[in-house]
């Protein structure tokens, strides 16, 4: 019931994405132009530590940017609606879904421009990728669940980095912390602990939200 | 009178608790140590006892807010709101306390340090629960919403000072990387002034929480007496 309530509601939501489209194309186009911003201002960057930090910032940018319309871009009356045929934890966990596909192809596209215009700093290509899958995961589910707060309240665009922030810097870290090895010589089994945090991380996020965003949905 | 004392006498305990945490801590015996930490180890008794009394704050209104939703009575979120007040004020201290103690001992008032960045991002995240609040109107939603927002950035918190440790490849402080934790090494002297002093604080973090509770309500009753 729950899974099939889901299924119809990520569904809904990308072919919504399709038809207004920019949304989307709103969000690559900022990712692309911050890099390019960094890119003129940088010239060229020299060593890793640097590259791997604004990659990160950019990226926590992009993904308080991407989720934050999640739940701003549905009219009251909409909402309404789901809520007399859908239960709550299906609307969280398939905006959750959602905002991973979303994330996943934000910041593969952002690796990808920023490796082209930044240079090619990236040693263990299967430690990264792994890295900003599980980050976009992250990303996506924690921010969703910030989102869905924000939306709730009257300046929400300027909630929304200011309640994120604190939520999100345990993941940040990590992931950095991952990121910084595999531009070195670091391994996927030597790094396993943080991935499986990483992995935690999600689980615990994911839970809270399932839990608690019941409360913030019925008024 | 005898009335008084019975209902008072844990305030008059804490601000005793106090007042002999102070004395004692500036008179008692305290270990020779290597380095230049020498008497401002002393600061133990207000620095570290600071950041007790703010979590045990902040985890009353976690609990406040737990029951809030479970009960729906506005009471709860007063109190959450409140410890969350005490809390802050109690965090602010700790952080002076922290860096006066940090400039002497370190030779700077803010290092890239593992303990003091949890608590940078613990300010933080309640600093951003009280806009949270301030930028909701309707008093029923303002509490379910704030409640929600309390519950998450405490379990995110409590994650992040307890693997933010395990990330750096060294602290400062004591109690990471191997070396013995604070609590471990103090001796039976510093003991007898630290645990009182802990008790202490928290108790008037209480009596503040009541006190600012007692004025909240006289506030919404002077807005709208019904």
């Amino acid at each position: 019931m729950l899974l099939s309530e889901i299924k119809y509601l990520v569904l809904k939501d990308i072919k919504l994405e399709f038809k207004q489209r920019y949304a989307i194309n709103g969000i690559l186009l900022y990712v692309v132009s911050t890099i390019f911003v960094s890119y003129l201002s940088f010239a060229k960057i020299i060593d890793s530590a640097t590259w791997n930090s604004l990659f990160w910032i950019i990226m926590l940018f992009a993904a308080v940017n991407a989720v934050s319309k999640s739940f701003v871009q549905e009219s009251t009356s909409r909402q309404l609606y789901y809520y007399t045929v859908t239960s709550p934890q299906a609307i969280i966990l398939s905006k959750m879904i959602y905002n991973f596909m979303l994330m996943g192809v934000l910041s593969l596209l952002c690796l990808v421009v920023f490796t082209a215009l930044m240079g090619e700093f990236v040693v263990n290509y299967p430690l990264f990728i792994s890295a900003l899958l599980l980050g976009s995961f992250g990303f996506a589910s924690s921010l969703t669940m910030i989102s869905a707060i924000a939306s709730r309240t009257n300046n929400n665009f300027a909630l929304m980095a200011i309640l994120s922030f604190p939520v999100v810097m345990p993941l940040l870290l990590i992931l950095m912390k991952v990121s910084a090895a595999a531009l070195s010589a670091g391994t996927v089994s030597g790094n396993m602990k943080f991935l499986a945090a990483l992995f935690m991380l999600n689980a615990i996020v994911i839970a809270m939200s399932y839990i608690l965003f019941p409360y913030l949905w019925r008024d | 009178m005898n009335n008084f004392l019975k209902n008072n006498w844990w305030k008059l305990l804490g601000v005793l608790l106090i007042l002999y945490s102070i004395t004692a801590g500036f008179l008692i015996d305290i270990p020779k140590v290597e380095g230049n930490i020498g008497e401002s180890m002393r600061n133990l008794f207000f620095h570290v006892v600071m950041w007790f009394a703010m979590m045990v704050m902040f985890g009353t209104s976690l609990v406040r807010s737990l029951r809030y939703l479970s009960t729906f009575d506005i009471k709860h979120d007063v109190y959450a709101i409140q410890s969350v007040n005490v809390g802050l004020f109690f965090g602010i201290l700790g952080i002076i306390t922290g860096m006066e103690w940090a400039n002497f001992t370190w030779g700077t008032p803010w290092t890239n340090d593992p303990q003091l960045n949890g608590a940078a991002i613990t300010i933080l995240a309640y600093f951003a629960y009280l806009v949270l609040r301030r930028s909701i109107d309707e008093e029923n939603k303002r509490a379910r919403i704030g409640a929600v927002y309390n519950i998450f950035a405490f379990v995110m918190l409590i994650v992040f000072i307890g693997i933010l440790p395990k990330l750096a490849s060294g602290s400062l402080h004591p109690g990471a990387g191997g070396s013995p934790s604070t609590v471990n090494s103090l001796n039976a002297n510093m003991r007898m002034v630290f645990y009182p002093a802990i008790a202490g604080w928290i108790i008037i973090g209480y009596w503040l929480t009541g006190i600012r509770v007692k004025m909240d309500f006289i506030r919404q009753h002077l807005d709208n007496p019904e």
